[in-house]
């Protein structure tokens, strides 16, 4: 499936932006380790639906603008990123800290967002239950401990030339900006996940070391109209590791949900 | 030039086997391995060391900060300084943190420095860092807020210590409506400042600065490393259009003095070795974490591929001039030859490091205070005194 890479400017910040497909618009946001290629699973995706995979301010090669300093701005960033596009009825899909703003932005509105799917997302914390500390890990530990599947884990490309490495330190900058402390957590989103009044789809793997399920569980039971789904032989990273799976229970929702 | 002495305060009792299941002596090495028993006999110990530094003519003695490990046991090096202030009667006490990025309130460590200064009449120097990387992980702060953090903390501090209160201060990261220091520092208009660093060019352009010309000072870096910084301090005030002072630079180094150069390294060997390679061993996530360095620095740290945490021996150290180790003449020689090539103007010497036990501490101190310390100072006055001429 093709897609296009353009660069746009919204809130005076200058973003990347892969977009394919045709269909209802799904604006996806990524993960710690930012959106630089067209995956498989945005691929699948692209078959039924306009992808749009915007690289967040602050990461790979988007700017990162003077204003940035919490997830809380990247919400309302991306309010204003579907105003850009002029997008409505969107089906947003966020995964890991992409989860995290995509639930922080549905509390603030929902106007025009008609599905929400959370994978694995940061946000919120579990009394009891520690998260992996992936500031901690060797790119060797982050990589075992991303993936059920150790193979998958040995074949992850590693940077490749300066220009990739420069990436890789700028989105793990970004990364500890926004997560560093409180860890990987907004405190006060728990109090407003049940604003979120769209029927939510949470993802978890269930051999996920840096953000264990029982998240995936309080999550379920702080958003309304939400279910769980757990993808067994799966570390954090479901649309990789299980690229088929992830993509058919996503789908399978939507439709449900449309 | 002065002479301090420089104390880490290491948990010299250390289980030296702990790497067999530990990768680090900082952050998630288990306190269990600290025992309260020896480490309350070690921090009496130590600071006899600094209080016997004041009887043996040096003109200060430093502590410094460091959270969770057990290669320096001053996490709140207020404490040390308190208890140096009332026992000493002629030193310098220098505080060579605070971290000030960690800081929740960066008011409390200027109450704290005024209050040393009043005590001390004046005898005290405050040190501004941004603390290891490591720290960051100890105290939850943000590395990627250190340097905004650390600018915003000094201009606090400067503005209570110089300016009348109460006045408000409206920071990004602090915000006070009344600042208003009691007590004010003792010293006109303030305690002199020095900035610790291991090396970079921001900071020396920061410290350079005519409006602040504070005293960098270089910690444990090769020799090489130390005349380029110094010099690069010296440009920088030069395009300032003023000439640096020796008083602006300074240079902390392991030093260790015995009867013989053979003596000395057998003596010296397994300690500084233990400090290589037992008290600062971390892994390069725990020693940089995102945002401690800026991009192009951390660039240049990932293609290095640097030894960090590689086996060091006293001959690596002593090669590359981060460790002074020898006989009197050995070390006079030695530390004569790197102040005339780069003039620096305080010398901060580590005369406990690791392991080294309270006999050899006593020893090497009272050796460099008597054969090494005045020698230096005969001839930085004969030479001050023919440059005059």
């Amino acid at each position: 499936m093709p897609h296009e890479e353009t660069f746009e400017t919204v809130a005076g910040c200058r973003i990347r932006v892969m977009r394919g497909g045709k269909g209802e618009p799904l604006l996806f946001l990524h993960g710690a380790s930012g959106a630089s290629g067209w995956l498989p699973f945005m691929d699948m995706l692209a078959q039924r639906y306009d992808v749009i995979v915007p690289e967040h301010p602050g990461f790979g090669a988007s700017d990162t603008p003077e204003w940035l300093d919490t997830v809380g701005d990247l919400a309302y960033f991306y309010l204003d990123v579907i105003d850009h596009f002029g997008l409505d009825r969107v089906h947003l899909v966020g995964t890991s800290i992409g989860g995290w703003i995509a639930a922080e932005l549905a509390t603030r509105s929902c106007e025009k967002i008609k599905s929400l799917t959370l994978v694995a997302p940061a946000g919120i914390t579990v009394p009891g239950v520690r998260k992996g500390d992936m500031f901690m890990w060797s790119p060797e530990e982050l990589a075992q401990n991303l993936f059920h599947n150790q193979e998958i884990a040995k074949a992850m490309p590693q940077p490749a030339n300066e220009d990739e490495l420069l990436v890789v330190l700028k989105n793990r900058l970004m990364t500890a900006k926004l997560g560093w402390s409180p860890r990987f957590h907004n405190p006060h989103l728990r109090k407003w996940l049940h604003r979120i009044a769209v029927p939510t789809l949470i993802i978890w793997g269930d051999d996920d070391k840096l953000i264990p399920t029982a998240y995936g569980t309080a999550y379920r039971d702080l958003i309304p109209a939400s279910s769980l789904e757990i993808i067994p032989e799966c570390g954090h990273l479901p649309h990789v590791e299980k690229a088929q799976e992830f993509t058919s229970k996503v789908v399978n929702f939507i439709q449900g949900a449309a | 030039m002065k002479f301090y002495m420089m104390h880490l305060m290491p948990y010299a009792d250390l289980d030296l086997d702990y790497d067999q299941k530990y990768n680090s002596a900082w952050i998630t090495l288990p306190n269990s391995y600290y025992d309260p028993k020896k480490g309350a006999k070690l921090y009496n110990r130590y600071l006899d060391e600094l209080e016997y530094a004041d009887q043996l003519g040096f003109d200060g003695v430093c502590v410094n900060e460091h959270h969770q490990n057990a290669y320096g046991l001053m996490p709140q090096p207020g404490v040390m300084a308190g208890a140096l202030a009332r026992r000493t009667k002629k030193v310098k006490i220098a505080i060579l943190g605070r971290a000030l990025p960690l800081l929740n309130n960066p008011v409390t460590v200027a109450e704290e420095f005024a209050m040393v200064d009043n005590i001390t009449e004046g005898r005290f120097i405050a040190g501004f860092v941004r603390g290891i990387g490591a720290e960051y992980h100890a105290w939850s702060s943000n590395p990627a807020d250190s340097h905004d953090r650390f600018h915003e903390a000094h201009d606090l501090i400067i503005r209570a210590w110089t300016e009348t209160g109460p006045f408000a201060f409206e920071g990004k990261h602090y915000q006070f409506e009344y600042v208003n220091l009691w007590p004010r520092p003792y010293q006109t208009p303030r305690p002199p400042i020095w900035i610790p660093s291991q090396g970079s060019s921001e900071t020396i352009e920061w410290a350079s600065h005519p409006d602040r010309r504070y005293t960098y000072l270089q910690t444990f870096t090769p020799v090489a490393m130390l005349a380029r910084y110094m010099q690069m301090y010296k440009d920088m005030a030069a395009e300032h259009g003023y000439e640096a002072s020796e008083d602006q630079l300074g240079w902390s180094v392991p030093v260790y003095v015995a009867e013989t150069d053979e003596i000395a390294r057998r003596e010296a060997k397994p300690h500084i070795e233990n400090f290589l390679n037992k008290f600062l061993r971390m892994p390069k996530e725990m020693l940089l974490p995102p945002g401690y360095l800026s991009l192009k620095s951390m660039l240049g740290v990932m293609k290095a591929k640097s030894a960090i945490g590689g086996q060091q021996t006293i001959d690596d150290v002593i090669d590359k001039g981060m460790f002074i180790c020898g006989s009197p003449e050995t070390v006079r020689q030695r530390l004569e030859q790197y102040q005339s090539e780069i003039g620096f103007g305080h010398l901060l010497t580590l005369l406990q490091f690791g392991t080294l036990p309270a006999e050899l501490t006593r020893k090497n101190m009272e050796l460099y205070a008597t054969s090494v310390m005045p020698w230096l100072r005969e001839r930085r006055a004969a030479k001050t005194q023919v440059a005059a001429e």
